[in-house]
C-alpha cells in the first residue's frame, strides 16, 4: 500500500473509531451511569441508520419515505427514533433487576432486525437503501473523507462535553447514588425508577445518532450490513476493557479494541482461503474470552471512574 | 380448515418445539432461581449439545438415539466446567457480571462450534421420513420419541427434586440460600448439580431441534429469547412453570402464523415476555421476580 492509501485507510478507521465510540459512550450512559444492562445496542444502531437513510435519501418506487430532507434532521429522527422504541421497553423492564431488561433488549434487537429482513417496504429489499447524501460528499473523495472525520469526531467531542456536563450536575451524582445503593436513594426521595429510565433512553438516542452518522459515512445500507451480535458485543468488551463510568475511558476502549479487531481482519485476510474462515471465528472466540480476561484481573477497566470523580466534584 | 388440519400442521410442531423450549427453559429457571442470573449462554449451550451428538454420529458412527444421552453426559461436563472458570470467580460481585461473561460464554461456545464444524447446516441423517397416520394423526417417529423423552426427562427430574435430599437441598437453596447454608446445604455442590442439570438437558434440547429440523450455528441463540421467555411466564423457579411455559411458547409460535407473516414466528415469544412482565410478572405458577 502506498502512503496515500495508507492515509486513506487511517482516515476510514478513524470515521469508524469515532461511530464505535459513540457507541461506547451511549453505553457507558445506561451500563456506566445506571447499571442497565442493554444486550440489544445493534438494534438501536440499526434504527438509527435506517431511519436517518429514509429521511434523507430519494425517493424510489417500492419504498416508503425518501424524503431528500437535510442530514441535520435526519440525525435528528435518528436520535428520537432510538428514544422512542427505548421508552416502553425500560417503562415495562426497570421495575425488576436488570437481568429482565437485558432479556428484552435482545428481542428488541432481534425484532427490529426480522422487520428490516422482511419488510421491502423499508429496507429497499436486497437493494438496500442507496444514495444517502455525505455532509462535505462533493469534494474530491481524499478531502471528502477527511471532512468526514473531523464531523464524527466533532460529534464524539459534543456528546463527550455534553455527558461529562451531565454526569458533574446534580442528575450524574444521583445516579451515580442510585447504582451503588438502589434502597439509600430511593429512601432520600429519588425517584429511582424515572431516572434509570431516563438514562436508558438517553443512551439509545445517542446509540441512534452513532448509526446515523454511519450510514452518511457508507452513503447504503443493506439488512446484512449490520452482525447485531458482532456491534453489541464489541461495543460491551470496549466499554468494560476502557473503563465503565468513565467517559474517557470508553472511548479509549472504542479505539483500543477497533484498532486490535480491524487489525486482526488485516491479518486473518492475508491467510490460505481454507484456514481463512476459521481464522474469523477464532477472532470472534478471542474478542469473548478478552472480556472474560477483563472481568477476571481488570474490572474497573483501564481508566476506572473513581479517578475521574475526583476530579470533576 | 378443519380440527385434524389444525392439528397436524399446527398443534403437534408447536407442541414438539414448545418441548423442545421446555427442555431449555428448564435450564434457565433452575439456573435465575437458584443462582439468581439470567444465563444467556444456553442457547448456545444446547447449540453446543447438538453438534457434540453429531461428532459421535458421524465419527463413531452412532446412531443419533445412542448419541444423544452421551452427548447430554459430555455437556454437562462442559456447563460446569464453564461455571468454574468464567462464572465462579463472580459470585460475590453483582449479579449482572455474571450475565454479562455469559454474553461472552455465548459467543466464545458458538464460535468454537464454527471453527469445529463449520457454518453449513447439517443433519443427523440424511432422508426423508414420512409421517404415519394414528387415526387421522400425522406423526413422524422422531416427533414421538421428542415428545417422550422430553416427558420422561421432566418427570425424572421433577421427581428428584421433590424426593431425594439434593433435589431438595436445590429447592432449599432457591428459596433462602443463607438459610440454606446454616441447615447444612453444601452450595458448591448444588450449584454443581444445578449446571449439571441444566447442561444436560440443553444438550437435549439442542439435539431435538437438530433432529426436528437441521443444525445450524445460530439453532440456540434463535431459541434463547423463546426459552427466557418460556421460564418468566411459567414463574421464575418452577420447573413445571417452564414446561407449561414452553409449551405455551411453542404453540403460540406456530398458531400465530395463521394471522401473521411467518417471518414474524419469532417475535410472538418476545410478545408475550412483555405481557408476562406488565400484567403477572411472577408467572402462572408464581415464581419468583427478581
Amino acid at each position: 500500500m502506498d502512503t496515500l492509501g495508507l492515509l486513506n485507510y487511517a482516515i476510514f478507521m478513524g470515521v469508524l473509531i469515532g461511530i464505535y465510540a459513540l457507541l461506547s459512550l451511549g453505553l457507558n450512559v445506561q451500563w456506566g451511569y445506571a447499571g442497565l444492562f442493554n444486550a440489544g445496542v445493534a438494534g438501536f444502531f440499526a434504527v438509527g441508520a435506517y431511519l436517518s437513510a429514509l429521511f434523507t435519501a430519494p425517493p424510489v418506487p417500492d419504498r416508503i419515505m425518501g424524503w431528500e430532507l437535510p442530514t441535520g434532521v435526519g440525525w435528528f429522527a435518528a436520535m428520537a427514533a432510538a428514544a422512542l422504541i427505548a421508552w416502553p421497553i425500560g417503562k415495562v423492564t426497570l421495575r425488576f433487576r436488570s437481568d429482565y431488561l437485558a432479556i428484552a433488549t435482545i428481542g428488541v434487537a432481534e425484532i427490529i432486525r426480522l422487520v428490516l429482513r422482511t419488510e421491502d417496504l423499508l429496507s429497499g429489499g436486497v437493494r438496500g437503501i442507496t444514495g444517502i447524501p455525505r455532509p462535505f460528499g462533493d469534494l474530491p473523495y481524499e478531502w471528502s473523507q477527511l471532512a468526514y472525520l473531523g464531523l464524527t469526531w466533532g460529534m464524539v467531542v459534543v456528546i463527550y462535553w455534553a455527558l461529562e456536563r451531565q454526569l458533574a450536575a446534580p442528575w450524574g451524582r444521583m445516579m451515580r447514588a442510585i447504582r451503588e445503593n438502589e434502597l439509600a436513594a430511593a429512601a432520600m426521595g429519588k425517584n429511582v425508577e424515572a431516572r434509570r429510565l431516563e438514562a436508558f433512553i438517553l443512551g439509545a438516542a445517542i446509540m441512534g445518532l452513532a448509526g446515523a452518522v454511519y450510514v452518511h459515512f457508507m452513503r447504503a445500507i443493506t439488512p446484512e450490513a449490520i452482525d447485531p451480535m458482532m456491534v453489541t458485543f464489541l461495543v460491551w468488551i470496549m466499554l468494560i476493557l476502557g473503563g465503565s463510568g468513565n467517559n474517557r475511558g470508553a472511548i479509549l476502549g472504542a479505539v483500543i479494541i477497533w484498532v486490535i479487531w480491524s487489525s486482526s481482519e488485516l491479518l486473518t485476510d492475508r491467510l490460505p482461503a481454507e484456514i481463512a474462515t476459521q481464522a474469523k471465528y477464532i477472532r470472534v472466540f478471542v474478542i469473548g474470552l478478552m472480556l472474560q480476561l477483563v472481568l477476571r484481573w481488570r474490572p474497573e477497566g483501564l481508566l476506572p471512574e473513581g479517578t475521574h470523580v475526583r476530579r470533576s466534584s | 380448515m378443519s380440527g385434524l388440519e389444525l392439528i397436524n400442521f399446527y398443534v403437534i410442531p408447536g407442541l414438539i418445539s414448545g418441548s423442545i423450549y421446555a427442555l431449555g427453559a428448564i435450564g434457565i429457571t433452575l439456573i435465575f432461581g437458584i443462582l439468581r442470573y439470567a444465563h444467556f449462554a444456553h442457547g448456545d449451550m444446547a447449540t453446543l449439545g447438538a453438534y457434540v451428538a453429531l461428532g459421535l454420529v458421524g465419527s463413531l458412527a452412532l446412531s443419533p438415539w445412542v448419541a444423544l444421552p452421551i452427548a447430554m453426559a459430555i455437556t454437562a461436563l462442559v456447563a460446569v466446567v464453564l461455571d468454574r472458570v468464567f462464572y465462579r470467580h463472580l459470585e460475590t460481585r453483582p449479579k449482572i457480571l455474571t450475565v454479562m461473561a455469559s454474553l461472552g460464554v455465548a459467543l466464545m461456545l458458538r464460535s468454537v462450534v464454527q471453527v469445529v464444524w463449520g457454518v453449513d447446516p447439517q443433519v443427523y441423517s440424511t432422508g426423508i421420513v414420512r409421517a404415519e397416520s394414528y387415526g387421522g394423526l400425522m406423526l413422524r417417529s422422531r416427533e414421538l420419541i421428542t415428545f417422550a423423552t422430553a416427558t420422561g426427562l421432566v418427570l425424572f427430574l421433577m421427581a428428584f427434586l421433590r424426593y431425594t435430599r439434593w433435589g431438595k437441598a436445590m429447592r432449599a437453596m432457591s428459596d433462602n440460600p443463607e438459610l440454606a447454608r446454616l441447615c447444612g446445604v453444601n452450595n458448591e455442590a448444588v450449584t454443581r448439580l444445578t449446571w449439571v442439570i441444566a447442561g444436560a438437558l440443553a444438550a437435549a434440547a439442542g439435539f431435538f431441534l437438530g433432529i426436528n429440523t437441521e443444525l445450524n450455528t445460530m439453532m440456540g441463540w434463535s431459541a434463547l429469547l423463546a426459552m427466557f421467555a418460556a421460564a418468566i411466564l411459567g414463574g421464575v423457579g418452577r420447573v413445571e412453570g417452564a414446561v407449561v411455559g414452553g409449551l405455551v411458547i411453542g404453540l403460540v409460535e406456530e398458531l400465530s402464523v395463521l394471522v401473521l407473516p411467518s417471518q414474524y414466528k419469532m417475535a410472538t415469544a418476545f410478545v408475550i415476555l412483555i405481557l408476562i412482565l406488565l400484567v403477572r410478572p411472577q408467572g402462572i405458577f408464581k415464581g419468583k421476580v427478581l
